[in-house]
This record gives C-alpha cells, structure tokens and sequence, in this order.
C-alpha cells in the first residue's frame, strides 16, 4: 500500500482516540452490560464479521459497505450505543484477505463511533431499548432517525478520510452513484430492521435467516457478472472474426465501442443507454460482410448501383442484430451511423436532430478511430490531427455538441491509438478497401448514369 | 428479406400432455374448492389475508423468465409460504385454514395476472398452477398444525420457546421445495421429452439456489410477523427484492447471450457463404439430438453454442468456400474451417469447451472427439443434403446416407437418435 499523507494519520489517531474515550465513557456512565446483551452482541458480532469479511458487490468502487451495517444497526435497538458501538469495533477483526492494518483500525474506529452516535439518536428520539414487546411500528421513526444518523456520518468519515488520503477527488464521485449508495443503505438498514423483528422469535437464528436470501442475490449478482463479462467477450470476439475480412481494421469495433461510451458518458447518460450504446458501438459494422468484396476493393469512383450496395451495410447489420433484445436506440444507433448532421448521409437522408443520439454518437467515434488508424493506402493520423478534422466538420457531418463532447473527454482521459500494425502476415487476407467511414477520402460516385 | 416464422418449439410434442393437463386439473379443482370454502363461512381475519393477497398479487406481477423458459414469481410464492405458515400477527393468533389460504392465493395470483394478460403476455398456465399446488401443499399440511404449534410457544409469550415452530418450518419448505423440483421436471420432461433423470438434476440446479432464498423468506415472514405485524410485509420485501433483481439480472443475460451468439453466426449467411438458415436448423437438429442422447442443460447450452457457431471459421478464409464447409468439401478444408472457427471461439477466453466442440466437428467419431462434435457433424451432413426442404423423400434419402457412413464418419448412436427426432417431427 501507498504511504499514507501526514493528515490523514492524524486523522486516524484522533478517529481512533475519539473511538476509544467515547467506549470507555459509555461503559462507565452506562453502568456496563448485563448477560443476556452480551449473549447478543456476540451474534451480531459475528454476523457482522461474516458481512465484512465478505463485502458485497452492492457497493461503489473505492466505499465498500457491506451488510455489516445492519448488525450496528441491530445492535443500536437490541443493545443501545455501548452495544452498537462495540459491534461496530469488531471492524478490527475483519478477515477480509490483504487489508492493510491501518485500514482495519480506521474501519472498526469509525464503525464504533458511527454505531454509538446511532444509538444515542436512536435512544433521543424515544425508542425502546431492547426487543420490541409493545408496537412494533413505534420502533420505526426512532429507527429511521439512527439509520439516518449513521449514514450521514459514515459518509462524512469515509469522504474525509479518501480526500485526506487523495485517493478521490471530490468532484469524482458522481451523483448517480451516490443515489445508488444510499439505496443500497436504504436495503440494508431494512435489514436491520427485520434482524430486530425477528429476534422476539427465534434469536440468534434469525441472523442466518436473513443471511440466506442475501448471500443468495449476493451469488446471483456474482453469476451476473460473469456472465456479463463472458458476453462481452465473446461479442468482442466475433466482432473481430468479421473484421478479420480486412486486416487494418482490427480493433476497429472495440474502439469505437469504446469513444462511443466515452462520449455518452460525457453527456451524462445513465447506466442502461450506456451499455446499449457500448454494445451498439462495437456492432456496428457488422453489416459489412454483406457488401460484395468486389465493391469494398474497388479503386476510384463508384457506379450508383456499387454505391447503393454499400448505403446498404447499416441495414444488413440491422437485419443481423434485430433478434437481440437491446434498447431500441441500440437498433436505431447501428441503423443510422452514417447519416450525416446536413442530411447528405445514408440509408435515409436525415438531418440533425432526425438522427437518433445513439447514431451521432457513433458516427462522431467510427470517423475518429477510422482517421488514427492505419489504411494500407495511408498512414493514420494523429489524435490531434484527427480532432482538428472532426471540429472542421462539426455541423455538416457531425453534430457540433458530440464533437465537443468527444473533445473534452480525450483531453482529459487521453486516447490510445491502435499503434502501427505489424505488416501482414503472409496469406492473410488483406483486402485492400477504401474505408467508408473516413471523413477526408469520402466515396466518390460517379456523376454520370 | 424476410425471415421465415419461428416454428413453435420444434422437440416439444404439442397438445398431447396429459402431466399438464392432470396439473391444472388439480390446480382448478384447488381454486374452485378455496373460492366455495370463502364463499360458505367467513373469511378470517380479513385484514391480513388482503395484506398477503395483495403481496401475493405484487410477486406476481412482478414475476420474472429465468433461463430456459421457466417462469418464477419468487415474491409470490414467498409471501404465499408465509400466509401459509403464519401463526400469529403481534401476538393476535391466525385462525384462518388451508383452504382459505389457498382462496387468497388463487386470488392474489389471478390479480397479479391480470395486468399481464391486458397488455398480451399471458402467464405460463403449468408455472402458475405449479406455485398454486406447492403453496397448497404447505398450507395443507401446515395449517392443522398451527393451534398446537402457537402453543408451544406460550401462545407468543416472550419468553416462549420457537424452535419446534422453526423446525416444523423448515422441513415442510424443504419438502415443498422437492415437491415442486419434481413436478417441474416431470413437466419438462414431458415438454421436451428428456429423461426425467436428467430432468431432476437440471431443475435442482436452475431451482436450487432461487428455492432456497424463496423458503427462507417465506419463513423469515411468518416468524417475523410475531414481532413486527404486518409492518414485516414490507420489511422483509427488501432483501426479496434485491434477490430478485439480482436473478432477474442474470436471467436478461443469459437471454442477450444466446441471441447475441444466434443473431452472429448468421453474419457468414448475410455474406453469402454459407446456406440461409443453416446455422439456426443445425443448432435446432442438433440440441434435440443432445436430448434425446439425455445430455443436461449445460451441456446442451455449449452444443448449442458450437451448432450455432460451427461455419464461423468461414470468416477467416481469404476465398471463402460457396456453400460452406458442407459434406461435398474436402476433408482438408472442412477441417481448416473447423481450426479457423475455434480459434475465433477461444479468443473469446469463456468458451474454451465450445472452440473444442468446433475444433473437432468434422473429425470421425473416436474417442477423442466430445459427443457433441458428433452430434454437429450428423447435423451438419444432414442439412447440407436436405436444408429448408421439407421433402420426405430427401430427407429419408439424406438419413440413408447418414446410415451408411456409420462408423466411418457418423456416430451410430447420433445418427439413430436424429432419426428418431426426425420421425417424430414428420409425425406431428
């Protein structure tokens, strides 16, 4: 691990200190614990170690939570603050493989402090300590109040500490994924809640109780997953089987799936049409290998019917990729990729705001890769150079907004070019094409019928 | 172009079912018997059974496709196993019996159903009378039980004991469970005639896991219902719900998968090189061959994949061969497609079994080659020589051949259960 800057020691000591003295004044102020809450706390603790040593895949990158958080919870209502808070510092002992010490020591600091100041808010506001005898619903403001509390500090400590050790800026953490953090917290402070309600029954079982169904999603989103990642490659794979047809644009899909998501992630889609438009991306020419090699080969300017014959690709990888259960924009993005912002574009011939977003998008990507990519009859051009191309054709071919989009998002991330591929292997198919995706040589027909 | 219209699920045999028919029957006779029982007596405590029927009608809108084509309403059936299992609600005992928990079910179903059926997607008929009758099972036996049970525990004293109550719980959901596997896979082997054998142990894998968290809610409701009333209705939707979210995930996958692979291996028809259709009736041939040959779902998923996929090595040839790698190629070529095809395969780095499937497809049947290898060369050789026709003639005369180059360059044993298959398929 990276040392850790001088601030954000401080900080661990003063979180650790704090959690220690505000312990050891509960203890002493609370008069202790008698048998039947320690019995509890030992449950809850384990619990929470299993939730901990094994953290969800509910969670945003760098601010693991797991369900851990509703044993603290739990604790909160069945123990108190002492309880909640001594549940939270068994964070110390999580088994979590290659988590550093000093990771450990802020963890189980900042659950004890976050736990005690929930139970505290829970104890404020008039909840009953100990198991729910009367009405259960009493118990639920008290509850939302803690839960409430909990989060709000848990948030503030974890983003002091991960600004204090810059391991995220700020203005990173988008507000989609803080949305989804608090629902996640929403699920299992819920958790918690069924934790307390089954505990009149059957105690300590009812930890396992709801451990089953958790661990279960726990699995299926594991198996998702895989799957996902499994589907990803095996579209990449074919994608390039098709590609293989010509040897300079290999890669050529992945690219473009990959400016694509670049720039919808740039105008703030959200997780659904960002995966449609990565997927649509790398389908995108799929259709290709409908269009006779003869027409692809061809020096010079084309006949009308030659012509049509490629205006027909984004339809044949249509027709190919209609049976796939995408977003419909998915569908319309392949469709339309080479309509053109002034409506001189194929198959239709819209203009502007006609073209669906999906297909600007990929347009603005499949020129960019084409320009920096090698073509056996030239050279590829630079990022730069292949910007500069796209910003003198925003508003005839391109729409302005994308092209400007796409900028700032290669300024910031970068671009990695595919880079000089190795000449050919002998007898490998090198169909020398005209590429129809590059803006500066575009297909010339010929004028007369 | 136009494409033909999907033939209706080709290996499975119509409306001859008589297990289908036999479960509805028990479903409807269920219905009937709890609709007459509410409509005779009073319904007991009417404020909670609205409070689970209504939960019930939740799951079953909210119900969901896992792979291969089984329907689950995983709220639904957990929200019926807690009705069925409740024994008091903060501390009011519920008095209500089998037959009417088996009324609110019927109800609730119906309702959660009906919104569905206003948009045109109609329920699984088999899948619902499926969650009725398990659901009825529990009820059944559970509910004369209930009295003794809640005494017991103190009848809820806060310092009763409710480990019977807990035991009981489990081994009736564990039963339940083994009840609706085997129902379920005597139903799908009657759908599409696979051993039931085989049956059992795909639906023990596909159900296993969703089963389990499903009983566990189911009994996580019940008891949580002493304690928190029905405020645990809503409580315990949460972890339900993310469980359903989670396999509903992964169900969606798994379907974009398949279309994914189907929808590409049609692009060596789209560029001309192989027949239209080929890959798709190959895929089809060759998945009912694996079934009647009782190969599990798993390994029918990667025979399907490979079918699908078995031209894809056409993609890499410099002059693609006209026609594709069909019994009139040579050997030489056939097999170079074959390496091409499971080249591209492995780059995919999760298809390892299925690149080897392809690799092999055109080898004689030996020890060496996988079964399923097997299976795609029969398939293969027998579309090239019959494709889209429907001609009975051709295709007898295609299977003669196929009989003659037994042992040489068939497997027997493929080549006697496609024709079997293919009797069947002429016989509907």
């Amino acid at each position: 691990m990276r040392e850790l800057p001088w601030p954000a020691k401080v900080y661990i000591v003063v979180l650790v200190t704090a959690a220690a003295v505000l312990i050891g004044r509960a203890f002493l102020t609370g008069g202790g614990l008698g048998g039947p809450d320690w019995r509890t706390l030992v449950v809850l603790a384990l619990l929470f170690l299993v939730c901990e040593s094994v953290p969800t895949l509910l969670n945003v990158e760098q601010t693991a939570i797991s369900v851990s958080f509703s044993a603290v919870l739990a604790a909160a209502v069945l123990v108190g603050p002492l309880g909640a808070a001594l549940v939270g510092a068994v964070a110390v002992l999580s088994v979590r493989p290659g988590l550093p010490p000093v990771k450990r020591l802020f963890n189980g600091a900042q659950f004890a402090v976050c736990g005690l100041a929930a139970g505290e808010t829970y104890r404020l506001v008039g909840g009953q300590q100990g198991l729910p005898v009367e009405r259960f619903a009493d118990l639920i403001v008290p509850y939302a109040a803690a839960t409430g509390v909990f989060v709000a500090l848990n948030i503030l400590l974890v983003g002091v500490m991960l600004r204090l050790a810059s391991v995220v800026r700020g203005d990173e953490v988008p507000l989609r994924d803080t949305a989804r953090l608090l629902a996640s917290y929403l699920g299992y402070a819920t958790i918690g809640l069924l934790i307390v309600g089954l505990w009149a029954t059957v105690q300590s079982i009812s930890a396992v109780l709801v451990l089953v169904p958790v661990f279960i999603a726990r699995w299926a989103f594991g198996q998702y997953r895989a799957q996902e990642r499994a589907y990803e490659a095996t579209m990449a794979a074919l994608c390039q089987a098709v590609e293989t047809k010509d040897y300079y644009t290999r890669g050529h899909c992945t690219r473009v799936s990959k400016a694509s998501t670049m720039i919808a992630e740039e105008i703030g889609m959200g997780p659904e049409r960002l995966r449609a438009i990565r997927y649509a991306g790398m389908l995108h020419d799929v259709g290709k290998l409908g269009v006779p090699t003869k027409v692809l080969q061809k020096e010079g300017a084309l006949t009308e019917e030659e012509y049509a014959a490629i205006q027909l690709h984004p339809m044949r990888g249509l027709e190919i990729v209609k049976g796939i259960d995408f977003l419909d924009e998915a569908f319309a993005g392949i469709m339309h990729h080479h309509e053109r912002h002034d409506g001189k574009g194929y198959p239709m011939g819209l203009a502007g705001d006609e073209i669906p977003e999906f297909a600007r998008i990929i347009a603005v990507a499949d020129a960019f890769d084409s320009m920096t990519s090698d073509r056996s009859y030239r050279k590829a051009k630079s990022p730069e150079a292949a910007i500069e191309e796209l910003r003198k054709n925003a508003g005839t071919q391109f729409d302005p907004y994308l092209v400007d989009a796409f900028i700032t998002a290669v300024r910031r991330d970068g671009w990695d070019p595919p880079g000089r591929p190795p000449d050919p292997p002998a007898g490998h198919p090198t169909t020398v094409m005209k590429d129809h995706d590059d803006p500066t040589t575009p297909i010339q027909v010929a004028a007369d019928r | 172009m136009t494409t033909r219209p999907r033939p209706s699920r080709w290996p499975l045999t119509g409306s001859r079912a008589p297990l289908h028919l036999l479960l509805g029957c028990v479903a409807g006779a269920l219905t009937l018997l709890g609709a007459g029982h509410v409509a005779a007596t009073e319904v007991v405590d009417p404020d909670i059974a609205l409070a689970f029927g209504a939960l019930i009608a939740c799951g079953e809108l909210a119900r969901m496709m896992m792979p291969g084509n089984r329907e689950v309403a995983p709220i639904s059936t957990a929200a019926a196993l807690g009705y069925a299992m409740l024994l008091d609600v903060e501390g009011r005992p519920a008095g209500h019996g089998a037959l009417q928990v088996i009324a609110v079910m019927a109800i609730g179903m119906i309702a959660g159903a009906l919104p569905h059926l206003a948009v045109g997607r109609p329920p699984q008929a088999a899948a619902m009378a499926r969650r009725l009758v398990a659901g009825a099972l529990v009820a059944l036996a559970y509910r004369p039980l209930a009295t003794p049970l809640y005494a017991s525990t103190g009848h809820g004293h806060p310092d009763g004991e409710w480990w019977l109550v807990l035991a009981t719980m489990v081994v009736l959901v564990a039963a339940m469970l083994l009840v609706d596997v085997l129902i379920a896979a005597v139903l799908r082997a009657e759908r599409v005639r696979t051993a039931l054998a085989v049956a059992v142990r795909d639906e023990l894998r596909m159900a296993g896991p969703l089963g389990a968290a499903v009983g566990a809610s189911g009994t996580l409701l019940a008891l949580a219902s002493h304690g928190m009333g029905l405020v645990a209705l809503l409580v315990f939707a949460a972890p339900l719900l993310v469980t359903q979210v989670a396999f509903r995930k992964y169900a969606g996958i798994r379907a974009t998968y398949l279309q994914t692979v189907r929808a590409l291996a049609r692009v060596p028809e789209v560029g001309g090189y192989v027949d239209h259709g080929h890959s798709r009736r190959v895929s089809r041939l060759s998945v009912a061959v694996g079934r009647e040959l009782g190969m599990s779902e798993p390994e029918l998923l990667e025979l399907e994949y490979a079918a699908l996929m078995h031209d894809i090595g056409q993609l890499s040839l410099a002059d693609p061969i006209p026609g594709g790698a069909t019994v009139f190629t040579d050997q030489e070529q056939a097999r170079r497609i074959a390496e091409l095809g499971a080249e591209v395969i492995r780059k995919t780095g999760v298809l390892d079994r299925v690149a080897e499937i392809v690799r092999l497809q055109s080898d004689p049947p030996g020890p060496a080659v996988p079964r399923a290898s097997r299976i795609i060369k029969a398939a293969n050789a027998y579309d090239d020589l019959v494709g889209s026709s429907s001609d009975r003639d051709r295709a007898a005369a295609a299977l003669d051949r196929l009989r003659a180059g037994c042992g040489e360059e068939y497997d027997p044993e493929v080549v006697e259960a496609m024709a079997s298959v293919l009797a069947r398929k002429r016989r509907r």
